[in-house]
């Protein structure tokens, strides 16, 4: 009987907990995504100010209400701009951002193909 | 001349990057959010202050009338050195005045107001700060001033007597 009643409990027990943890995964994949705006240069996840505080219980809450990762963004993105994302998207602010480095990488690569391929 | 291009664009190339790290030292690194956008007042439930009976956002905030939210916390310094003028604004204007009491302890922020004034019109409580984060806001004091639902302006910080001045204008 005992041992009946410990597998019930683990049963019961098992698969809420790898539920938990997969929302935790997600709520601190997300977090550690999201800029503290008061100690500017820490994620929300290291940060522990009363507004990365609130922020986390706001994510908590989003996650509950069903949001999707993206959609937790989308929110905080119309909230307070762009600039809270460490992983900002392409757009007319961002796009040298994101091209430099393939404008680099092409005319560096054709520099040494210039000067040390066709030298040759 | 071949040989004179490569080292010529190099340095040219260099005079650039430090040309805009150099302007880049200049500029403030401390992000604020956009002040002047016309954004939806945010919808919420919460709680009034001093009965503590729960209250919705749209019995609080009508259209057609002019409304500054204000942030404040009894353990906030700066929202100490503004409370005389959202009193002198509240005394002044018909302007409603309303309060959110941001992550307080209810009885420091009674004795806050009985010590200082209340010019709130109605004040609501935010106890964990998502309220605040509806707003956009992410801080102690902040304002918002309010028209038919739509902010009109944030105002990030404490207030003072050329902000004050602005908002009387304003709202003319």
């Amino acid at each position: 009987m005992k041992i009946l009643k410990f597998f019930l409990i683990i049963i019961i027990l098992f698969p809420l907990s790898s539920v938990n943890a997969e929302e935790n995964d997600k709520r601190n994949k997300i977090t550690k995504n999201l800029r503290c705006l008061i100690c500017q240069g820490q994620s929300v996840y290291d940060s522990d100010s009363e507004f990365a505080n609130s922020l986390k219980i706001v994510v908590d809450k989003k996650l509950q209400e069903g949001l999707s990762e993206d959609q937790v963004y989308e929110y905080f993105k119309t909230k307070y701009g762009e600039w809270i994302l460490y992983d900002p998207g392409l757009n007319k602010n961002t796009y040298i951002l994101w091209l430099l480095p393939i404008l680099i990488f092409l005319i560096g690569g054709a520099i040494i193909y210039k000067s040390f391929i066709v030298k040759k | 001349m071949k040989n004179k291009i490569l080292p010529f664009s190099v340095i040219i190339i260099f005079g650039i990057i430090f040309f805009i790290f150099y302007k880049g030292l200049e500029d403030s690194k401390i992000y604020t959010p956009d002040v002047n956008t016309k954004k939806e007042i945010p919808v919420f439930n919460t709680k009034e202050f001093f009965s503590g009976e729960n209250v919705k956002s749209s019995s609080i905030f009508e259209l057609d009338k002019v409304y500054l939210l204000n942030i404040w916390s009894s353990w906030c310094v700066p929202c100490r050195q503004e409370h005389p003028l959202l009193m002198n604004l509240n005394l002044e204007n018909k302007l409603n005045i309303i309060g959110m009491n941001y992550k307080d302890n209810l009885k420091n922020a009674e004795n806050f107001l009985k010590e200082l004034g209340n010019p709130y019109k109605e004040i609501f409580i935010d106890l964990d700060g998502t309220i605040a984060i509806e707003w956009g806001a992410y801080g102690v004091p902040e304002s918002f001033l309010i028209y038919n639902n739509e902010i009109i302006k944030k105002y990030i910080g404490p207030l003072n007597q050329e902000l004050v001045d602005e908002i009387n204008l304003l709202i003319k």
